[in-house]
């Protein structure tokens, strides 16, 4: 199963499900829905944490512990 | 009647909140949490005022940090002092669908709402366009366009807001509450006099986050919440799911969306990949950071001059108006002085928060958050320490003020108990003198000099502490509260510099009046204890001297009598005192005393060390002092009092030792208790004296 952490920088996915319930609560309530697709934009110089864009949208940053509770398809 | 002011973070509401209330605004506190309430008053269109309340941001009624938990409460508890008649949702028409859910949510907890539709030009720029007048038929509530920013559409929001604090409107977009538990939650309801369902059914699914509910209150809600089964979580997911399908089918209606126009990130992308570049991005970082310091140093330091000066001549002036007598010396030497200690922070408050202001409006804070994260988790801070750890290198007072960014309570505590340990520019004049006295004026491989060196050493040292101090509380702390790191990143924007303004303003003023009472305070019990003293040997110290110094001009007295009347004065009994104390790291009892007054600030130390050995403050330059000290003999043992082994003592002293009382201050105001700054005072104080003693003996 790929998670968002596993994403290339540029790369995009589609969200299909949350692993840590209390994280998805919170990604959920700032708009990132299972079937919304998100682009990995950046990973900080020490790989961590991760800038992703949402539905080209707005923009998120997240850990990386974070960002493998997110799968993708 | 109360209005509040309602959003998504970068949503705009504070400008919004800064253009509606103008200067009329203050920062108190909600009862029993450390989080600011910002209150204002506005005229509205009748010529009435209101009182406008700037909740802080959130996404959701479902809080993750003490911040949005606020909102919780001051929304659910209709007895709450800040319940509001009027709540005006303020939302980023560019990024709508997010943004609607909260007002979904507050709108259903019966609360009249008003929609405020911010940052229309960002929207249409990527090819968004909103029907307003479709988009309030469908809410069913007013719906009014406003460009915080410029502060257009001001006038149309205040005969709105009057209009609907006239006619009252609540429109329910859909039924979240299914119907079998909906007759169970009416009774919650009625229990609790409560305006809508949905509030009731806050008050079962988030009872322990709701304080103001009582001990049988609870009770009865958890019994409730657990003969309906009712699952937390799994009802907020589906809530959330069914709020966003229904503002999906809204939006359909009203918004249209220039697919080929549409995509706001592509700038703020393009400047990310040199911002966050692995190498150019630290790069960068290290030079802002480079002319944040020169500009807090250099620039700050003419107005604080000026102060200095000013406050000198005040006094000079008002001492020779004014009849010679204590009162008069309480006035100048006490209260006038411990005014000055504060008002002399102003400028460099003032400019750091500028800097800090300018990172954050233009969006480049959230990036520097990014950077560092990774480095600074290990010692037990998020990214978002960052700044304040970097403040205060310049003074740890505004920095402290700086770590309320930080939303995790633990991290932010930590870093704000380990923020002093970074050396600030107080410390700078006492580290400039003693490194003068014992280290070489000689330069390495003709390059580096000692001194210079030295005085970086003595910067890393405290900075290195700092993040040992976070790696050890981070073991210590407990903490209940789950937090996240994930944070939306904002674009990057021009910053609004009359909102830059607000910002200095805003922490100047909160300076001045909370952290500044507790320093006048200290700084007048101070003078007290060193302007007065027991029996004869403090009241015929003048003539005492006069005797043993006949022939020397009132010129050349004036600063010998000052030395024995502080010697015999409180302070300096007290130095006597705790010498037993101070001895083993090598100081005698004038150093003493010294200790005791750089409490105030540890600028004092020179000045203190300078009076107390008989050199007049009016020619406190460097040199005088230096050699004074150099040839001060201790006439027990003949030896040197500033010794090598005392005063890298000294040195080693002042880099950990807390010795001012306005960060006591800072702390228990944003501690709210006094818990914490009498653990970091304990704490750094026999870090001090431990480390102190070892250099000393070590050395000795």
């Amino acid at each position: 199963m790929k998670s968002v952490a596993d994403l290339k920088e540029g790369e995009k996915g589609v969200i299909s499900a949350f692993l840590d319930n209390k994280l998805a609560l919170k990604l959920l309530e700032m708009g990132c829905l299972p079937g919304t697709e998100v682009t990995l934009d950046h990973k900080a110089p020490l790989g961590c944490p991760y800038c992703i864009s949402v539905s080209e949208d707005y923009q998120l940053s997240l850990r990386k512990s974070e960002a493998v509770t997110i799968l993708i398809d | 009647m109360i209005v509040a002011l309602i959003g998504n973070p970068n949503c705009g509401k504070s400008s919004l909140f800064n253009h509606l209330t103008g200067l009329r605004q203050k920062i108190g506190n909600f009862p029993g949490v450390t989080v600011d309430k910002k209150v204002g008053f506005c005229k509205i269109s009748d010529g009435s005022d209101i009182q406008v309340i700037d909740l802080p941001g959130t996404y959701s009624l479902y809080p993750n940090s003490l911040d949005e938990q606020v909102v919780l409460e001051v929304l659910t508890n209709q007895n709450h002092a800040d319940y509001p008649d009027l709540a005006v949702i303020v939302v980023d028409s560019s990024n709508l669908k997010r943004n609607l859910l909260l007002f979904e949510e507050v709108n259903d907890l019966g609360i009249p709402t008003v929609l405020a539709l911010n940052m229309l030009d960002v929207a249409n720029e990527i090819g968004i366009t909103v029907n307003t007048p479709k988009l309030e038929k469908i809410l069913g509530i007013p719906v009014v366009e406003v460009n915080a920013r410029e502060g257009i559409g001001l006038e149309g929001l205040k005969l709105t807001i009057f209009r609907a604090l006239e006619k009252k409107q609540i429109h329910q977009n859909i039924e979240v509450i299914s119907e079998e538990i909906k007759p169970t939650v009416s009774k919650v309801r009625e229990k609790f006099k409560l305006k809508s369902e949905y509030a009731a059914l806050h008050y079962l699914l988030q009872t322990d986050k709701l304080a103001f509910l009582n001990v049988t209150e609870k009770k009865f809600l958890e019994n409730i919440a657990s003969e309906l089964q009712l699952d937390a979580d799994a009802f907020q997911a589906k809530e959330v799911m069914e709020r966003y399908k229904d503002i999906g089918q809204t939006l359909s209606q009203v918004v249209e969306i220039e697919s080929e126009k549409h995509n706001s990130l592509t700038l703020t992308q393009k400047i990310d990949n040199v911002l966050i570049h692995r190498f150019w991005g630290y790069v960068i970082f290290l030079g802002i950071l480079f002319l944040i310091f020169q500009s807090v140093f250099t620039l700050a330091n003419y107005p604080m001059d000026l102060i200095d000066g000013g406050i000198a001549s005040l006094n000079d002036f008002l001492k020779s108006i004014l009849p010679e007598s204590k009162i008069t010396d309480l006035l100048t030497d006490g209260l006038i002085a411990g005014i000055g200690g504060v008002v002399i922070f102003i400028p460099q408050i003032a400019f750091l928060f500028a800097f800090i202001s300018i990172l954050e409006e233009s969006g480049y804070m959230a990036r520097v958050v990014v950077l560092m994260d990774k480095l600074i988790r290990r010692f037990g801070m998020s990214g978002k320490s960052v700044v304040p750890l970097i403040s205060s290198m310049a003074c740890a007072v505004p920095a402290i003020m700086s770590a309320r960014t930080i939303g995790n309570w633990k991290d932010r505590l930590i870093t704000i108990m380990v923020t002093p340990l970074m050396s600030c520019s107080a410390r700078l004049p006492i580290y400039t003198i003693l490194i003068a006295l014992v280290v070489p004026d000689d330069k390495l491989f003709g390059l580096f000099g000692f001194q210079g060196l030295a005085l970086m050493g003595l910067y890393l040292l405290g900075f290195f502490s700092a993040l040992v101090g976070g790696w050890f509380l981070k073991k210590i702390l407990k903490t209940n509260e789950r937090t996240f790191f994930v944070m939306e990143l904002p674009t990057y924007k021009k910053p609004r510099w009359k909102q830059v303004g607000f910002t200095i303003l805003e922490k100047v003023k909160t300076f001045v009046f909370e952290a500044g009472k507790v320093i006048v305070a200290i700084s007048i019990v101070l003078w007290v204890l060193a302007s007065y003293g027991p029996g004869e040997g403090f009241s015929k110290a003048e003539e005492r001297v006069a005797a043993q110094n006949i022939g020397l001009s009132s010129d050349e007295l004036e600063p010998k009598i000052a030395a024995e009347k502080l010697q015999n004065s409180y302070a300096g009994l007290f130095g006597k005192f705790i010498e037993p104390a101070i001895k083993p790291l090598g100081y005698d009892w004038k150093i003493g005393i010294a200790l005791i007054t750089s409490f105030a600030a540890r600028e004092v130390f020179v000045g203190t060390i300078s009076t107390i050995y008989s050199i007049g403050a009016d020619d406190a330059d460097d040199s005088t002092i230096k050699s004074r000290l150099k040839n001060e003999v201790n006439p027990e043992t003949g030896e040197a009092v500033f010794s090598v082994a005392t005063s890298y003592s000294l040195l080693i002293f002042y880099v950990f030792a807390m010795m001012c009382m306005s960060t006591i201050a800072v702390v228990y105001r944003e501690t709210k208790s006094w818990k914490w700054p009498i653990i970091q005072l304990v704490y750094m104080s026999a870090l001090a004296y431990v480390s102190a003693f070892a250099v000393y003996w070590w050395l000795k």
